[in-house]
């Protein structure tokens, strides 16, 4: 019996041993956020989206207009309806949906630029929702509460570029109860709304995957970043743009060698990055960037300086963990808060980076492919299910302002 | 003028701005205290122009320090006060250390991050900190460490390096190069080295600065000969020596050839931790010319073969020649016809020094190739004794195999040149001071050419004989010239190389 059981003991302790070897040797960590480890669900089967047909000038005419649309930061809008039209949750019985997508592209109006003027949206909006409560009862039956828009502009629904006059205009009163899916925000921001889902700003998958280098390559560069610091042409002191923080980053540590950072435009913009420990991501005019998005797929770690700001996915995904979170009050001690990071804590956040359905989350691919971020919208859809019955309204009630905001929204569009 | 100069500050470029110069420039019109401060900031303004800078927001930083809340003089509606000219007194410089300023009727919202016009934050000292960048590198190294381990070599295996030496003169100048380069490799290493003449202290004194951990120092007993014919055959002798260290403490690792004047890359190192059993690399070919004359008759001979489809003239590899399928069908060795009858002969010669047609430095063998009794040793090698019957040596590794297709190419099949061979000695009867230690310090001191002496020439001691050195030579880029004409006794340079060179003989003599 005693022989038995030692025989019995041994095996155990070597897979135990093996077990813990095999968890030394992975490369990459599990991420579970605030949710729970919900990051590779499947939505298919746990909601029903109906799409509603608008006429083209609402979204296809737009788009022929001007094509750069599906390439700019904002182009998440477009390609959502496209997923949405061809996905496995979508359904062509309204009754059993539990959610209601309105596609209608809001930041196409381009500038020569390319930067998109947000002063139709409202109007467009606006006459997207009577369009939609006149033809369908669906609108009117919640008021909004079952629908979801997409609205990946600076500011979200309050569709201004300026952050004052967004805060001024507030979130557009009609859209008060509906779930907005937009990449800005900011914590006890009026553009906002509580319940939003926010997403990574677009960023082209294909250009990315082009520009890979070898993983050996070593990461020799401190702290990267590549963009303005002072805006000159619309805020040549300095304060304005960036609440002065990106101003405070050059003056700091322009002679700084751990830094590597320029206004330039470097064509291998994307090799570097991949060849640096940290990747700066401050706000600019609006807290998010698609920097955070890049650090992400090429497993640099983002150091966020934009204080309250919201995270895309911020319930699924642990950020905190994963990047470096810097107040703006303490840029100037920078060099410091990145050097002192112990090694293991970097070490960590690398591995976390390195998990490929992170950066699967933060990715718009065409076709969609499970854990995208398409997919994350839908979970994230999914976890507000099921809902409250006083979300229904009774007959005759209403809540929403059909004529609040500024006079300009009401004209006709 | 002063009303030009307000609406030239107006931002016409751009729709983010909303200046607010009209409100006040009616107001200005209006009442004395505007045009009070108008008057003043024109004047604020000329200075600013003639200064070169605003000094205004310095004067008014410094009278009102204590009231940076004071209410502004003139109207705001809105917090987003783009006007410049009249903000002044209202917001800090920029270039101190503030809090940032909360505008009188600005938007605050709950979380407390504010809108509008922000200071930037500089710190007292913005430079860098040298522990912050010690910190910094050493978490980079930490980084690239974890990188290495997660995408590099996995197990990397010893590598044991054979460098036949000798001391003369370049020795120090050869052996402290490769000595370098083998303290950078991040695998284990040992390193044989078997010198010709016994061991010295010499060779033993420069072995010391390394900080290697193994290091095998084997005397061999014969002298390194003056010719290249011998010393080759001498060096392959003793390269076969330290194999036979290598067998008989049966080390386990990857035998690379490290000859003390050659020149080797850290990708090597990497490179041939790939190897299996026995590899073959490129090895680039630094042949120099004593004489520049010949060297560009070679090349002016090499070209007019190039038409017949002879070697390029830039630099020759000798290394594996492979098929499309990666297998070694054939060996690239050094064209040596352009060199015929003009190559060195003695070690101290003027004529260029060629390659033998294979080198030893261009293969990696296993360790265990060379073992007695090993179980998994292949069938297709000879043992070293058989092969070495009569202690001669043989010229090239390629001996050891019954069959030589089982070479590996490495280095993505030869394309990748990852080392250099150089042979570059100096005259057979040169000196130089023993450990390259001056003692006693030298006694007569030739000042230099351009110190302001006067334009008489110097009493120079009898026994240094002064050659007027032809204008023409001192312009040949060629480095090498330099190197062997250093201990030429009878040639003497002008400037700057007179000292040294005269300091040496004093010595020598």
């Amino acid at each position: 019996m005693k022989s038995k059981g030692r025989g019995w003991t041994f095996p155990v302790l070597l897979f135990f041993v093996w077990g813990f070897q095999l968890g030394r040797s992975l490369q990459t960590e599990r991420i579970s956020g605030s949710a729970g480890d919900v990051l590779e669900d499947d939505p298919v089967g746990r909601l029903k989206v109906f799409v509603y047909e608008l006429p083209s000038k609402y979204n296809k005419k737009i788009l022929q207009k001007d094509p750069r649309c599906l390439a700019h930061m904002f182009a998440a809008e477009i390609f959502m309806h496209r997923f949405l039209l061809s996905s496995p949750v979508r359904t062509l019985n309204p009754e059993e949906a539990d959610w209601f997508y309105t596609p209608v592209y809001t930041t196409c109006d381009l500038t020569p630029n390319g930067l998109p003027l947000p002063f139709k949206s409202p109007r467009m909006m606006r006459s997207a929702i009577q369009l939609i409560s006149s033809n369908w009862p669906y609108w009117n039956r919640t008021e909004g509460a079952d629908h979801f828009f997409v609205v990946p502009h600076d500011f979200g629904a309050c569709f201004h570029y300026q952050e004052e006059r967004a805060i001024e205009r507030g979130i557009l009163p009609l859209l008060q109860r509906a779930t907005l899916v937009q990449t800005f925000g900011q914590r006890n921001h009026v553009c906002l709304k509580e319940g939003s889902i926010t997403i990574p700003p677009y960023a082209p998958p294909q250009k990315m995957q082009a520009h890979l280098i070898p993983p050996d390559t070593p990461r020799s560069i401190f702290v990267y970043f590549r963009g303005l610091f002072y805006d000159v042409g619309n805020d040549p002191e300095g304060g304005y743009y960036a609440r002065g923080a990106r101003a405070s980053v050059w003056e700091n540590f322009k002679d700084n060698p751990l830094f590597d950072h320029s206004t330039e435009h470097p064509t291998t913009y994307y090799e570097d990055m991949q060849r640096a420990v940290f990747c700066l991501c401050p706000l600019g005019w609006a807290p998010w960037s698609p920097r955070l998005v890049e650090g992400v797929i090429f497993g640099c770690i983002p150091v966020i300086i934009a204080d309250d700001i919201v995270l895309p996915f911020a319930d699924a995904i642990p950020w905190e963990e994963i990047g470096v979170f810097v107040a703006e009050k303490d840029v100037p001690k920078l060099d410091t808060i990145l050097t002192s990071t112990p090694p293991e804590v970097i070490l960590r956040k690398q591995r976390l980076l390195a998990n490929p359905s992170m950066k699967q989350a933060m990715l718009f691919p065409q076709p969609a492919q499970p854990g995208d971020a398409f997919h994350q919208v839908l979970n994230g859809l999914a976890r507000k299910l099921p809902r409250d019955k006083s979300v229904y309204l009774k007959p005759g009630q209403k809540v929403l302002n059909w004529t609040g905001g500024p006079v300009g929204d009401l004209k006709p569009w | 003028m002063k009303l030009s100069a307000l609406q030239n500050n107006r931002r016409s470029n751009s729709f983010r701005g909303a200046s607010l110069l009209d409100s006040s420039v009616d107001g200005s019109i209006k009442s004395p205290a505007a045009i009070f401060w108008l008057v003043l900031h024109g004047l604020c303004c000329l200075i600013s122009l003639v200064l070169g800078f605003r000094f205004s927001r310095l004067v008014f930083f410094l009278l009102f320090s204590s009231s940076t809340t004071t209410p502004p003089i003139n109207l705001f509606s809105t917090a987003n006060s783009f006007t410049e000219t009249l903000s002044l007194h209202t917001s800090p410089p920029p270039n101190l250390n503030l809090t940032p300023l909360i505008p009188q009727n600005g938007v605050v919202t709950s979380s407390g991050v504010v809108v509008g016009r922000h200071g930037i934050l500089i710190r007292p000292w913005p430079h860098p900190n040298p522990n912050e960048v010690m910190k910094a590198h050493r978490i980079i190294e930490r980084v690239q460490e974890e990188q290495r381990i997660q995408f590099g070599i996995k197990n990397p295996r010893t590598i044991i390096v054979v460098t036949p030496t000798y001391v003369r003169t370049f020795q120090t100048l050869h052996l402290t190069g490769v000595m370098h380069s083998l303290m950078l490799v991040p695998y284990d290493l040992v390193w044989i080295l078997v010198e010709a003449g016994g061991k010295t202290n010499e060779t033993a004194s420069i072995l010391g600065k390394s900080g290697l951990r193994s290091i095998i120092h084997i005397g061999f007993n014969q002298r390194m000969p003056s010719s290249w014919e011998e010393r080759r055959k001498t060096e392959n002798q003793m390269r076969l020596r330290a194999l036979r260290v290598v067998r008989d403490q049966k080390l386990e690792g990857i035998v690379m050839f490290a000859d003390d004047s050659n020149m080797h890359s850290m990708e090597l190192f990497d490179e041939i931790q790939k190897l299996k059993y026995i590899g073959a690399l490129s090895v680039g070919i630094l042949v120099h010319s004593g004489n520049s004359d010949e060297l560009s008759s070679v090349i002016v001979t090499q070209k007019k073969d190039e038409v017949v489809g002879a070697e390029d003239p830039s630099m020759p590899i000798q290394g594996p020649a492979c098929n499309s399928s990666g297998q070694v069908v054939g060996w690239h060795t050094f064209n040596s016809l352009p060199y015929e009858g003009k190559s060195a002969t003695y070690i101290d010669d003027k004529a260029p020094v060629l390659p033998s047609k294979l080198e030893w430095s261009g293969f990696v063998l296993n360790s265990r190739l060379l073992w007695k009794d090993a179980e998994d040793r292949p069938e297709w090698v000879k043992d070293l004794d058989a092969v070495d019957r009569n202690g001669e040596g043989f010229a090239s590794p390629l001996f050891l195999l019954k069959d030589t297709s089982v070479v590996e190419p490495l280095g993505s099949c030869g394309r990748k040149v990852m080392l250099w061979w150089l042979r570059v000695e100096a005259r057979a009867d040169s000196k130089f001071p023993s450990g390259w230690i001056i003692d006693p310090p030298l006694e007569i001191t030739i000042p230099a050419k351009r110190t302001p002496w006067p334009d008489a020439p110097p009493e120079l001691p009898p026994d240094v004989k002064v050659v007027n050195v032809d204008e023409h030579v001192e312009k040949r880029p060629a480095r090498t010239r330099s190197s062997r004409s250093k201990h030429r006794s009878k040639r003497k340079r002008e400037a700057k190389l007179a000292a040294d060179v005269s300091a040496k003989h004093s010595v020598e003599n």
